[in-house]
């Protein structure tokens, strides 16, 4: 019980189910490294049923977007989402590879015209297992390793 | 399929029926222009071609097609001479140029540009080659000018010879031929294959597919020899180059077990890999291929200007 204390926020998002080692990551795509004023806590190496190990991040005073909800997914697609409200799970829902991926991703091809106009980056999602993207523009295959580089 | 105001960007934004149906408007529109010397269809139109990179062919053939359509053209042939070169947004220019013009040509060094000038502009926009990605005309011309020189293209057994690897025009029409029912030959240097997602995806789509170096053993063998030429210009590593430089060489002494029906393609410019004397045979379609350009180009500015009822 002790344990629990330390790690529940009143209010804000947990998002569970990370595939160990991945939770960092998130972290870092979130832009929580910059302190907004809440609690931010990450869980690592977590014993889990449902993948062996697992990592947990807990962000206090936060709710996510669906643009952010998205980027989660492709680092992490195992992942699912809990909205805290009030010690509470007030909704909790599996993260989701969406079929276009609008915004969040820089093309790796360096002579992609995305890469040098004032364009919004478009990818279409070719494969979920193993991740495979292809550029709107330049129509290049972009795989996880390159996907991960480049959010 | 709506044709009026569509742009042409890549062959996978093409299903089977549009092809046949442009290859169906340009046989059509050849003719035409056979009998009467000149057609009226785009009387008025202007066209733009902009060449942000040179390509002189590529130019003439849609400017020869446009005048033969009865429109006239505008444009430039270089970067270098344009506002670009002040650090124009690419989106500048094509909303600058289409207040000029009715449909745009547009050859750029970098892939997706065409993508994004057809995003930006409300008139139809042509892709005359992006960097490295697409070139749809070429793919067009040369299922053109095989449904032309066999009168289908089912049934075919089609060798694809030479850079297999970094070839634009090669990747384009493998993946545009598994629309039919085709026997592929895929010869190159070992360096050279066709990248293997693009092998997978032919089988996948059950096209027969060989891949060989052998290209007498497969000679007799085919119906098309594709010829593409090995360009210095794509190789990351001189070395690499220098290793499959002058590969191949198609000559009469190759061509000495060939089907006589056998025909040679070639997008040009060649530098030695068809010796000329093969030129005199009947095998050589290349000359006819750069013809071949006209028609499809003359279908595409007529189809998407809507000055072309189908
Ligand atoms: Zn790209």
């Amino acid at each position: 019980m002790a344990e629990l204390k330390v790690t529940a926020i009143k209010e804000g998002t947990v998002i569970d189910h990370i595939p160990a080692g991945k939770g960092l990551k998130v972290i870092e795509i979130l832009h929580l490294s910059r302190p907004n004023g809440g609690v931010l806590l990450l869980a690592s190496n977590v014993h889990s049923k449902k993948l062996g190990k697992k990592d947990i991040v807990k962000i206090e005073g936060k709710f996510l977007s669906e643009e952010e909800v998205n980027k989660i997914s492709l680092i992490a697609p195992t992942a699912t989402v809990n909205i805290v409200r009030d010690y509470g799970v007030a909704e909790k829902f599996n993260v989701e590879i969406p079929d276009e991926i609008v915004g969040i991703l820089r093309c790796a091809n360096p002579n992609c015209v995305s890469n040098h106009e004032y364009v919004t980056s478009k990818f279409y999602v070719v494969s979920r297992e193993p991740l495979k993207v292809r550029c709107h523009y330049c129509e290049r295959t972009m795989e996880e390793s390159e996907i991960l580089s480049n959010l | 399929m709506e044709w009026k105001g569509r742009d042409v960007i890549s062959v996978r934004d093409f299903s089977k029926e549009d092809i046949e149906f442009v290859l169906k408007i340009a046989e059509r529109l050849e003719e035409r222009l056979n009998k009467k010397g000149h057609l009226e269809y785009a009387r008025g139109k202007i066209l733009a071609t902009l060449f942000f990179e040179p390509s002189t062919r590529t130019r003439l053939s849609f400017e020869s097609a446009m005048h033969r359509l009865g429109g006239s053209v505008i444009g430039f042939s270089s970067a270098a001479s344009t506002s670009v070169k002040k650090g124009e947004s690419l989106a500048d220019t094509i909303k600058t140029v289409e207040q000029y013009s009715d449909v745009i040509v547009i050859r750029h060094p970098m892939e997706g540009a065409a993508r994004l000038a057809a995003e930006v502009a409300e008139i139809p926009v042509i892709n005359a080659g992006d960097g490295s990605n697409q070139h749809p005309t070429q793919t067009l011309l040369d299922l053109y000018t095989i449904k032309r020189a066999f009168g289908r293209i089912d049934g075919l057994r089609i060798g694809l010879l030479g850079d297999l690897k970094y070839g634009r025009t090669v990747h384009s029409l493998a993946e545009a031929l598994a629309f039919y029912d085709v026997e592929l030959y895929l010869i190159s240097p070992e360096l050279l294959r066709m990248p293997k997602h693009i092998v997978e995806e032919l089988r996948e789509k059950g096209v027969k597919v060989h891949e060989t170096t052998d290209l007498e053993g497969t000679v007799p063998e085919l119906d098309v020899l594709y010829v593409t030429r090995i360009q210095r210009e794509r190789f990351p590593d001189e070395q690499e180059y220098l290793k499959v430089k002058g590969s191949y060489q198609v000559n009469c002494a190759v061509l000495k077990n060939a089907k006589e029906s056998l025909k040679i393609m070639h997008p040009l410019p060649r530098v030695d890999e068809i010796h000329p004397e093969v030129d005199r045979t009947p095998h050589a379609l290349y000359f006819r291929q750069v013809f071949s350009g006209v028609p499809v180009r003359m279908a595409l500015l007529g189809l998407t200007l809507g000055v072309l009822e189908g």
